[in-house]
C-alpha cells in the first residue's frame, strides 16, 4: 500500500500535459523505481501523482531523418540497451543503463526518470552529457528544446516548470558519428548499486588514428551534479595520442571536477577514482576508436 | 541406510512452488497493524509525547507509549534459562523504554486499522526528550564519568572475565622468543535473513498465541512470560517455516511486545511486521570486537606463550551479552593448545543497536584476529604459514581445560592437506612471489575449530516424539527448528534409519507449536543434528521396541529375535516376517489388543565435540581501483560424518557467501554525532550480490565422531568463520600490506595502499 491523495491516470500525452498544468503539484510517476520508494519512506507520502505509464507515444527510440537518435523518456533501460538503433548508434549509452541496479529495476526504471530525477548517480546522466544531448519539454503552452548541460540546477533540481513533462531526449548525429564511447561504472559491487563514481568518455580519432580530434568526458559523483569535463577535453583536443596525454588528460580532470566527502566515500578517494577512471576510460575509448597505446 | 544419501529436501517441493506458509502468509487479513514509534536520539530519556494529532488520524485504534507498560523488565536471548541466579540473562529492557539508549530505541507503539494510518499517525507523534551524550565504543563507554546506560553497570561493563592456563609471566623469560603482536578489529554486521522480524498475536481459549517468526519457540514462550508476569499457560507460540534467522532470531524480538499488545485491544489479532530498515537497527547485530594479540615463539615455530585481549561492543541492551567474546577468547585457547595462554574479555554497553546471536557467535571475529596474527607471525620471522598452524594446533584427544570439551575425532590435518591441493597452492606460490604491477595475485588461508552445542556453558536438552499411523508411517515431531537449514530433512533421514522404515515413511511436522510440540531449545549453536539427533536416535530406538514388542506378540516369538528393517519385521536370521504395515494396522484396529503405539524420548546431551575446517583463497587485487576479485576458493570441512552431503554442501555455500561479505563489503556505518544508523537498507548496505560471488567450492573429510548420533559434528555455523581471514591473508600475499580490520572494501583499502605507498598520496 502506498500513501497516495490522488492517482491520476491519463490517457493521452495531450491529457497528460493537461493534467500536469491542473494539477502542478503532483509528481510524474513514470517506473516509479524512484518516486515509490520516497512514498514509502515517508518522505513524498500523501502526494499526488500523474502516471504516464500507459502512454506508448513516449516510449521507444528512433532515427530521425536527420541522423538525430530520439529516445522518448519512458523507455525503460533494458529497453534502451536492447534496440538496435542504440546499438549501432551510441552503445555506449546502452551500456549505461545496463549497469543500473538488477535486471527488474531495468525492466521498470526508465531513462527519462532517471535523469528527470536529478541526482548526479543516476547511470544514464554521464553519457548523455558526453553526449552533448538535447531535451524536449511539453507543457499545454507548447514544446521547448533545452540543452541537457542546462538541466541541472543543483542536487535534485532540474529545470523543469511545475506544468512541464519531458517528452523527448535528441542525441544529434554529430555527437555519435564517428565517435567511440566507453562508461565505467565504479560500485562496491558489479550488481544493484550506485555509482561511487560514474565516469564516460567518448573520442573520435583522425583518419590515421594517431590524434584525438574530438574527447568528450562527463562524470556523475564528481560534483552535485552530473558535469562535463571541458578542462580535460580541451586538454585532449587535437593531440596525439600518447601515455603522456592520457596522464594529463587525468590531471586536467581534477580541475573540473568536486567531489565532496560523505559516508559513502571520501572526497580523496572519490578524487583518486576521477583520475585513474579517466585513464581507464580514455583509453577504453581510444582503443574502440581503433587507436593504439 | 538414509544416514550420508543425497535425499531431496522434505520441503523442496512446498517451498519451491510457494505453498509453504510463512508467517505473513498465515496472518488473518483483518489483523490490526502495529507499528513502533522509534527513538531518535541515542542517549537519553523520553519526557513526553504529544499524541492529539496522531490519535486524531482515521483508523488509529490506539497509541501505547512507554509510560504504558508494565515495570517489568525481562531479558531477550535465546538460552536456555539458567536456574543458577548468578547464570541468568540479564533483564534490562522494557515493552517500551522510557529511558533510551540507542538511536531507534522502542518507545510508542501505533495500533491502527492499516499500514498506512499507522505510518501517518507515526509521523504526527512530536516527542521530547531529556538527551544525554552518547558513548559508541566500548573505549569511550569505560571512561570514568561516561555516560551509564544501565544502573546495573555502573561502569558500562556487563562482565569482565579472564583465565590463563601455564604462566605466562615465567614463560616468556625463556631467551631467544620472537615477540609477535597485532591489534584487530572486525565491524558490526547485521544478518540479512531474508524473511523480516514479524509476528502477529492473538487471544484464544484463554491463551495469548503468537505465530512467529523465530528460532526458538519455547524460548520465546518463557520470555513472554517474564515480560508479560503471566503463567506458561497463558502464552502459546507457533512457528510456521521461516524465512532465515542466522541466530538474530535466536532472540526473542517482535513477540513480547506483540503478546502485550493484543491484551491491550481485547484479543484481537494485532499484527507487527518490522520493515527492513527496522530489521537492521531494532534486532540484533553481530557484535563488533577489538582484539589485542602478543605471541611469543621459538625461531622453529612453537608457540611458547600467547595472550588476548578482548573488547566486546555490545549496544544497548544485554542480549546474549558475554557468552560471545567469551567463546571467542575460548577459542583462542584451543585453536593452538600449546604453551601458556593466557585471555581476558570485556562486553560492554554503549549507545549503538543490540549485538546478539549471529552464525558462530563470536568465532567469526577471533578467527579474523587469530588467524590474520597468524599469517603476522608468518610474514614477520619467514615461517611457512601452513606449517606453523600445523605445528601448533589441536589434535586428538585434546582436553580444554577449562570447559573439559574434547577432541573426539579431527580430520584438520586432511582438511589442510586437501584444500592446498584444491587450490594450487604450492604451484602458485611461486607463481605469485614477486609481482610488481598495479594488478597482483595472491593466496591465503585460514583454518578454525567449532564445538558443537553449548554443553557445559548451558544445558544441552532435546525431545523428540514418533506417532505410528496404521500403515507404518511415522509422523515425526520435533521441538527442533527448521529454520531454512534443512533440520527437518536430516531428522526423517536419522528417524528412518533409528526405526528401520524407508525414508518416505518419515513425515515431519515443520510447525512447531508450544502446546503441542515436544520441547527443544531450538535452532542455534550448530547443536540440532547432534543433540536433537540423539533424541532422535533414542525415540526411534524407543519406537521400534514397542513396534518389535507389538509385532511379538502377533507373532508368537520373543521380541528380541525380531529387528525392524526397512519397514519389516525380519527374524534374526534375516528372514522377512511382516511388513510393519500389517503390524501398525493390526495394532490400532485390534479388537483384542489395540495399541496406539507411539514414543516420546528427552535426551539430555552431556558431552561436546570439536568440527574442523579450513579456507583457501586465491584472489587479485586491482591496486589503483582499490578492488579484491576472489578468484577461486575452498572451504573444506571435518564435520564427522555427513548425514546430507547435498544440504551439506547448501551449509558450507551459503557461510562462505556471509563469511565473503563479512570479509569484503559488509559494515552497519553509523552517523559519528548522532548514533543513526546511516545504511540500514539493502541497498547501502553492501550484502554479496550473485554477481559479485565466485563459483564456491565445498569439500568433506569425514571423520566417526564417537559422541555424535550418527557420527555427525557441527556444520551449520562454521562454514562463515575461516572466509575473512583467508581473504585478507591472500591480500598480504599479493600485496605485502598487512590489513588489520574488515571489511576490505574501497575506501578501506585506498587508505591502507596510500599508507603502504602503493597508491601515490593526495592527488594535486
Amino acid at each position: 500500500m502506498y500513501d497516495f491523495s490522488a492517482v491520476y491516470i491519463p490517457e493521452s500525452l495531450e491529457q497528460a500535459l493537461r493534467m500536469k498544468h491542473d494539477h502542478p503539484q503532483a509528481r510524474i510517476l513514470a517506473g516509479g523505481s524512484d518516486i515509490l520508494i520516497q512514498v514509502r519512506e515517508g518522505r513524498l507520502a500523501g502526494i499526488e501523482v500523474i502516471s504516464i505509464q500507459a502512454l506508448d507515444e513516449l516510449r521507444g527510440v528512433t532515427l530521425e531523418d536527420d541522423g538525430t537518435v530520439l529516445i522518448r523518456p519512458l523507455t525503460s533501460f533494458s529497453h534502451v540497451s536492447s534496440d538496435p538503433v542504440i546499438r549501432r548508434c551510441v552503445p555506449v549509452l546502452g551500456e549505461a543503463v545496463d549497469q543500473v541496479g538488477g535486471p527488474q529495476i531495468r525492466n521498470i526504471g526508465t531513462i527519462g526518470g532517471n535523469i528527470c530525477n536529478g541526482v548526479t548517480s543516476a547511470d544514464s546522466a554521464a553519457t548523455l552529457k558526453a553526449l552533448d544531448a538535447e531535451l524536449e519539454i511539453s507543457s499545454v503552452g507548447g514544446t521547448r528544446r533545452l540543452p541537457y548541460a542546462e538541466f541541472n540546477l543543483g542536487a535534485g533540481k532540474v529545470d523543469l516548470k511545475a506544468d512541464e513533462i519531458l517528452t523527448g531526449i535528441r542525441i544529434p548525429r554529430d555527437s555519435w558519428e564517428n565517435t567511440f564511447g566507453h562508461y565505467i561504472k565504479y560500485s562496491q559491487r558489479r550488481a544493484m548499486d550506485i555509482a561511487t563514481l560514474g565516469c564516460s568518455a567518448n573520442v573520435r580519432l583522425s583518419k590515421n588514428k594517431r590524434k584525438i580530434e574530438r574527447f568528450r568526458l562527463a562524470f556523475g559523483v564528481a560534483a552535485p551534479v552530473p558535469i562535463r569535463a571541458f578542462s580535460a577535453e580541451a586538454v585532449a583536443n587535437g593531440s596525439l595520442i600518447s601515455s603522456e596525454l592520457i596522464e594529463n588528460i587525468a590531471q586536467a580532470a581534477l580541475k573540473d571536477v568536486n567531489p565532496r566527502s560523505s559516508w559513502r566515500a571520501s572526497k580523496e578517494f572519490r578524487q583518486h577514482l576521477i583520475a585513474e577512471l579517466t585513464r581507464r576510460a580514455t583509453r577504453a575509448a581510444i582503443e574502440k576508436a581503433g587507436g593504439t597505446l | 541406510m538414509n544416514v550420508g544419501k543425497p535425499v531431496q529436501r522434505v520441503d523442496a517441493f512446498d517451498k519451491a512452488t510457494g505453498r509453504a506458509q510463512y508467517t505473513a502468509d498465515l496472518c488473518p487479513p483483518d489483523a490490526l497493524v502495529a507499528k513502533i514509534l522509534h527513538s531518535t536520539i541515542a542517549n537519553g530519556k523520553v519526557t513526553g509525547f504529544e499524541l492529539e494529532a496522531a490519535l486524531a488520524v482515521p483508523g488509529v485504534v490506539k497509541i501505547l507509549t512507554c509510560f504504558d507498560v508494565p515495570d517489568r523488565q525481562f531479558p531477550t536471548a535465546g538460552h536456555p534459562w539458567s536456574t543458577d541466579k548468578k547464570h541468568q540473562d540479564i533483564a534490562d529492557r522494557k515493552l517500551l523504554n522510557t529511558r533510551v539508549r540507542f538511536y531507534g530505541d522502542d518507545i510508542a507503539a501505533v495500533i491502527a486499522v492499516d499500514e498506512l494510518s499507522a505510518d501517518r499517525a507515526l509521523r504526527l507523534i512530536k516527542v521530547t526528550y531529556d538527551e544525554q551524550k552518547p558513548v559508541f565504543t566500548p573505549q569511550d563507554a569505560m571512561q570514568p564519568g561516561a555516560t551509564v546506560l544501565h544502573p546495573e553497570k555502573p561502569d558500562n561493563v556487563i562482565v569482565r572475565s579472564s583465565y590463563e592456563i601455564g604462566n605466562f609471566d615465567e614463560a616468556i623469560r625463556e631467551s631467544g622468543l620472537i615477540k609477535v603482536s597485532g591489534d584487530y578489529h572486525t565491524g558490526q554486521v547485521q544478518h540479512c535473513h531474508i524473511e523480516n522480524a514479524l509476528s502477529y498475536a492473538c487471544i484464544r481459549d484463554r491463551k495469548i498465541v503468537v505465530v512467529s517468526s523465530t528460532q526458538i519457540p519455547h524460548i520465546v514462550r518463557r520470555v513472554c512470560t517474564q515480560a508479560l508476569g503471566c503463567s506458561f499457560a497463558d502464552i502459546r507460540i507457533i512457528k510456521p517455516y521461516i524465512g532465515g534467522g542466522f541466530g538474530n532470531k535466536q532472540d526473542a524480538l517482535t513477540e513480547p511486545l506483540n503478546a502485550w499488545l493484543t491484551t491491550q485491544v481485547g484479543g484481537r489479532c494485532v499484527r507487527l511486521f518490522y520493515t527492513r530498515e527496522e530489521t537492521f537497527v531494532c534486532t540484533r547485530t553481530r557484535h563488533a570486537m577489538d582484539f589485542h594479540i602478543e605471541s611469543y615463539l621459538r625461531p622453529d615455530g612453537t608457540l611458547i606463550a600467547r595472550s588476548v585481549r578482548a573488547w566486546s561492543n555490545q549496544g544497548a541492551y544485554a542480549s546474549h551479552a558475554h557468552a560471545l567474546v567469551a567463546n571467542a577468547i575460548n577459542a583462542f585457547r584451543m585453536m593452538y593448545p600449546v604453551g601458556a595462554i593466557k585471555g581476558e574479555a570485556y562486553t560492554v554497553y554503549t549507545n549503538l543497536p543490540t549485538a546478539g546471536a549471529m552464525r558462530a557467535y563470536g568465532i567469526p571475529q577471533i578467527g579474523f584476529a587469530l588467524e590474520s596474527h597468524m599469517d603476522d607471525i608468518a610474514a614477520q620471522t619467514g615461517l611457512d604459514r601452513i606449517k606453523l598452524r600445523k605445528q601448533n594446533m589441536m589434535r586428538l584427544g585434546y582436553v580444554d581445560p577449562v570447559t573439559t570439551i574434547t577432541c573426539h575425532s579431527t580430520g584438520l590435518e586432511e582438511c589442510i592437506d586437501k584444500g592446498r591441493a584444491f587450490i594450487g597452492w604450492d604451484d602458485k606460490r611461486n607463481l605469485y612471489a614477486s609481482q610488481t604491477g598495479p594488478v597482483r595475485r595472491g593466496l591465503g588461508m585460514a583454518i578454525f575449530c567449532y564445538k558443537t552445542g553449548v554443553y557445559p556453558i548451558s544445558l544441552e536438552t532435546s525431545a523428540c516424539r514418533m506417532v505410528l499411523n496404521q500403515d507404518g508411517t511415522i509422523q515425526l515431531q520435533m521441538g527442533a527448528t527448521e529454520i531454512g537449514q534443512g533440520a527437518d530433512t536430516v531428522f526423517s533421514q536419522m528417524c528412518a534409519d533409528a526405526v528401520g522404515v524407508p525414508f518416505d515413511s518419515v513425515r515431519a511436522t515443520s510447525t512447531q507449536d508450544t502446546d503441542i510440540t515436544p520441547y527443544d531449545t531450538g535452532a542455534y549453536a550448530s547443536r540440532q543434528s547432534y543433540v536433537s539427533g540423539m533424541a532422535v536416535r533414542k525415540t526411534g530406538l524407543a519406537l521400534k521396541a514397542k513396534i518389535l514388542e507389538y509385532a511379538a506378540g502377533m507373532l508368537d516369538l520373543p521380541p528380541d529375535s525380531l529387528n525392524l528393517v526397512d519397514g519389516w519385521i525380519v527374524s534374526s536370521s534375516g528372514e522377512s516376517l511382516i511388513a510393519l504395515r500389517e503390524v501398525a494396522m493390526g495394532a490400532c484396529y485390534s479388537l483384542k489388543n489395540s495399541v496406539h503405539i507411539s514414543a516420546e524420548e528427552t535426551h539430555h546431551c552431556t558431552d561436546n565435540t570439536y568440527s574442523f575446517g579450513v579456507c583457501f583463497a586465491e584472489i587479485e587485487v586491482d591496486i589503483p581501483l582499490c578492488q579484491i576479485r576472489v578468484l577461486n576458493i575452498v572451504n573444506v570441512h571435518d564435520s564427522g560424518k555427513i548425514i546430507n552431503p547435498v544440504t551439506a554442501e547448501g551449509q558450507v555455500h551459503g557461510g562462505m557467501s556471509m563469511g565473503l561479505g563479512y570479509g569484503l563489503l559488509e559494515r552497519l556505518v553509523f552517523d559519528p554525532v548522532t548514533g543513526r544508523t546511516l545504511n540500514n537498507n539493502l541497498l547501502d548496505y553492501k550484502l554479496m550480490t550473485a554477481m559479485d560471488t565466485p563459483d564456491l567450492n565445498a569439500l568433506f573429510v569425514e571423520t566417526d565422531d564417537p559422541t555424535g548420533p550418527f557420527g555427525n559434528k557441527a556444520l551449520g555455523e562454521p562454514p562463515v568463520i575461516p572466509v575473512a581471514p583467508a581473504i585478507r591473508n591472500a591480500m598480504l600475499d599479493a600485496t605485502g600490506v598487512a590489513v588489520d580490520s574488515i571489511p576490505l572494501n574501497p575506501e578501506h583499502l585506498f587508505t591502507e595502499f596510500r599508507r603502504a605507498g602503493l597508491i601515490a598520496g593526495g592527488e594535486n
